[in-house]
């Protein structure tokens, strides 16, 4: 019981951080029809963010006084704010020129966009290419002890930050009058511009809020793991990135809901799998998903079936 | 259209019959072969020979890879998993295999086979030499195999998830391989030999990697393959399948109005590029004596996937040129490898926005204007087919 309690509680707090980057994935996926393959090494790039940035605010350093919360929601805004840029700047420099060409050429500029970040992380002048360790941000130390589960203070922050930000988009996406807009592109891009949408800004602003979603969910991924040693490129980047597609499309790809709903399942598929099977293939049961939902439904569970019009 | 146009021409019923139609293009894969093996790579050094194997193998993949992601406009990017399926079944074939069937791991080979430099005595084609073309064959088939049932589910649907199941494949691949049983060193021959097959296949050495695997692969059969792939798919690309994956590419629905069934024919390039991948595979274990699922991650399929990119997605000859350039680059300016990959990317960005064809769209080298007497009109391109 206390097994199933704990795989239950840490596969919650994984598929939290997967719904996070989820929701930026199925968003631009929603408004360009297009897999944003940069988008995993955005999310790479809030982890770097948030070492960077706390190491040059002295924050979470061996040695160092422990961090007040208000200084580590200053990292995390510090950390979407440079990856929103980021974010804003890819899409204006790579995909904006191929706004109309076939999709392909869109996915392979995206892979482009994404080897060029890894790679270029990896200099000596950027991040280099030695592991660096994630500071400690937060207090490890086991908060309270519930039924055999340990609860940290890091973990309840992971949920408690992912759950604002995705009420927060909510609000943003059906609330909102830009996010009305937002629908408005994904739905009809060329009539949304007819109705007087700027079509550009609302791909941009898609572009800005996705990206910092994903350096969110590097900064939470950062206080989950903190003391690690982390490599800029490392296929676990590009693995977990792909796991939180797989989430966008078994929760149908395109929406915003089906996001969260898909990352959660995910998470807690993935850690029931490493509990209760075996540890060494926790990467394959997340495909063995995608395959089982790419033959069933492959819409995904809340998505709507299409069908292309000529 | 001009291209469709001379395609259909080059249609007409065969002149020789079929066993010569099936035969030449072996002919000129082993006279190209041996060509390079005995006439070219003793006049330019070992150094040079060994770039031009790895150029080889490149060709291979390169082209191979354009049947799916060129003619067909599907993306696949997980070409370095294939290959590594390839790859591990004829490694475990030639080491398993020699054990078994003569008692040690050490190279059988002929003339054909010897890796080293020097002069070269023996027989032409010795007993190795056989399980090591047996085993590419079944490792291309076996790669083949899983591209069908990686290939079934996802290509039924929209093309770029056909991107991310093969990148989550070639990953699983990497994940499953390295959790294989230890090797059983050659210094253990005898317990191998007494060992059912079906255990043995298990034991790939896990994280470790499959090592002191007897070597074969020298440039004769390297550029045998790099030429019969070439050749297949030169003729894959003007036969009806052919047509069917250039329509597809172009416009999937006008395709399915016109008769081509998507899935089907999405899956069987598929299953051809995955077969020559895992051929690759086979040559490039059995030219390192060693293969290491770890190596074969994505960032090489990234590599072959901008070599197609870069010739032109659908052309074979670029490819080819593509697959040359790219190996020799990191050859030629050694300070240039952390470096490289970056300018992989950038050069990846900059021709989707400059050039999104490639450097030859799916035309060929010998289509270009100036190899020809004259340029241009519909009928200008008729030397074209051979």
């Amino acid at each position: 019981m206390t097994q199933f309690l704990q795989t239950l509680f840490d596969g919650l707090t994984v598929g939290s951080l997967y719904a996070l980057i989820a929701l930026g994935y199925t968003m631009v996926y929603g408004i360009l029809k297009f897999i944003n393959f940069a988008h995993s090494d955005v999310f790479a790039l809030g982890v770097w963010m948030t070492i960077v940035w706390s190491k040059w605010l002295g924050l979470g350093q061996p040695g160092a006084a422990p961090t007040p919360w208000y200084m580590g929601a200053l990292v995390l805004v510090l950390a979407m704010a440079s990856c929103g840029l980021v974010g804003f700047v890819i899409e204006r420099v790579a995909y904006k020129p191929l706004r109309s060409a076939p999709r392909l050429n869109v996915l392979i500029t995206a892979i482009g966009v994404s080897l060029l970040l890894q790679n270029t992380g990896q200099l000596k002048f950027v991040f280099g290419p030695y592991p660096k360790p994630i500071p400690s941000l937060i207090d490890s130390t086991e908060l309270f002890s519930m039924m055999g589960v340990s609860v940290r203070m890091a973990d309840v922050a992971v949920i408690g930050t992912a759950a604002a930000l995705m009420i927060a988009m909510q609000w943003l996406i059906f609330g909102t009058k830009l996010g009305a807009a937002m629908r408005a592109v994904s739905f009809n891009t060329r009539n949304a511009s007819l109705m007087g949408i700027n079509v550009d800004l609302v791909i941009s602003f898609t572009f800005v809020v996705g990206s910092m979603l994903a350096a969110a969910a590097g900064f939470l991924y950062a206080m989950k793991y903190e003391g690690q040693a982390k490599q800029t490129a490392d296929s676990m980047w590009v693995m977990l990135g792909l796991k939180a597609f797989v989430a966008a499309v078994v929760g149908g790809i395109g929406n915003v809901r089906g996001a969260v709903i898909g990352g959660l399942l995910i998470g807690l598929i993935e850690f029931f799998g490493v509990s209760y099977l075996s540890s060494h293939y926790r990467d394959a049961y997340v495909f063995a998903i995608l395959i089982l939902v790419l033959l069933l439904r492959p819409e995904g569970v809340l998505g709507k079936a299409t069908v292309e019009k000529v | 259209m001009s291209k469709l146009f001379e395609e259909t021409r080059s249609l007409k019923a065969p002149v020789w019959g079929v066993i010569p139609r099936a035969a030449w293009p072996l002919v000129v894969a082993i006279a190209i072969g041996a060509l390079i093996y005995f006439g070219v790579s003793p006049l330019v050094g070992g150094f040079v020979s060994k770039v031009m194997l790895i150029v080889g193998i490149n060709i291979v993949l390169a082209v191979s890879l354009n049947i799916v992601n060129g003619y067909t406009g599907q993306f696949s990017m997980g070409h370095a998993g294939f290959m590594a399926v390839g790859g591990y079944v004829a490694a475990g074939i030639v080491y398993y295999g020699s054990i078994k069937l003569w008692g040690s791991a050490d190279p059988a080979g002929g003339i054909l086979s010897i890796v080293q430099e020097g002069p070269k005595s023996g027989p032409l084609l010795g007993k190795g030499d056989f399980l090591f073309v047996i085993s590419c064959l079944i490792g291309g088939l076996v790669a083949a195999g899983a591209g069908y049932v990686v290939g079934l589910p996802s290509l039924r649907l929209r093309g770029d998830y056909l991107a991310i199941v093969t990148l989550g494949f070639g990953e699983i691949v990497r994940v499953i391989l390295q959790g294989s049983h230890d090797q059983i060193q050659p210094w253990k021959a005898a317990d191998a030999a007494a060992m059912p097959v079906y255990e043995l296949a298990w034991k790939l050495g896990g994280p470790k990697g499959f090592n002191l695997v007897p070597t074969y692969t020298t440039l004769f059969w390297v550029y045998f393959w790099a030429v019969l792939t070439c050749i297949a798919a030169y003729r894959l690309k003007s036969s009806s399948s052919g047509r069917a994956f250039l329509s597809i590419r172009e416009d999937e629905v006008a395709a399915q109005a016109m008769g081509v069934d998507l899935t089907k024919y999405k899956v069987r390039a598929f299953v051809f590029s995955s077969f020559f991948a895992g051929v690759a595979g086979g040559l490039y274990a059995l030219d390192i004596g060693a293969i290491s699922a770890g190596d074969l991650n994505f960032i090489k399929s990234f590599d072959i996937i901008i070599m197609v990119v870069l010739g032109g997605l659908g052309s074979i000859s670029g490819a080819v040129l593509a697959a040359v350039i790219l190996s020799i680059l990191p050859e030629a300016l050694r300070d240039f490898q952390s470096y490289r990959l970056i300018v992989y990317a950038l050069l990846l960005i900059v021709i989707m926005i400059v050039r999104p064809q490639g450097l030859f769209g799916v035309r060929e080298v010998w289509d270009l204007k100036i190899f020809k007497r004259r340029g241009g009109g519909l009928g200008g391109s008729a030397g074209g087919a051979p």
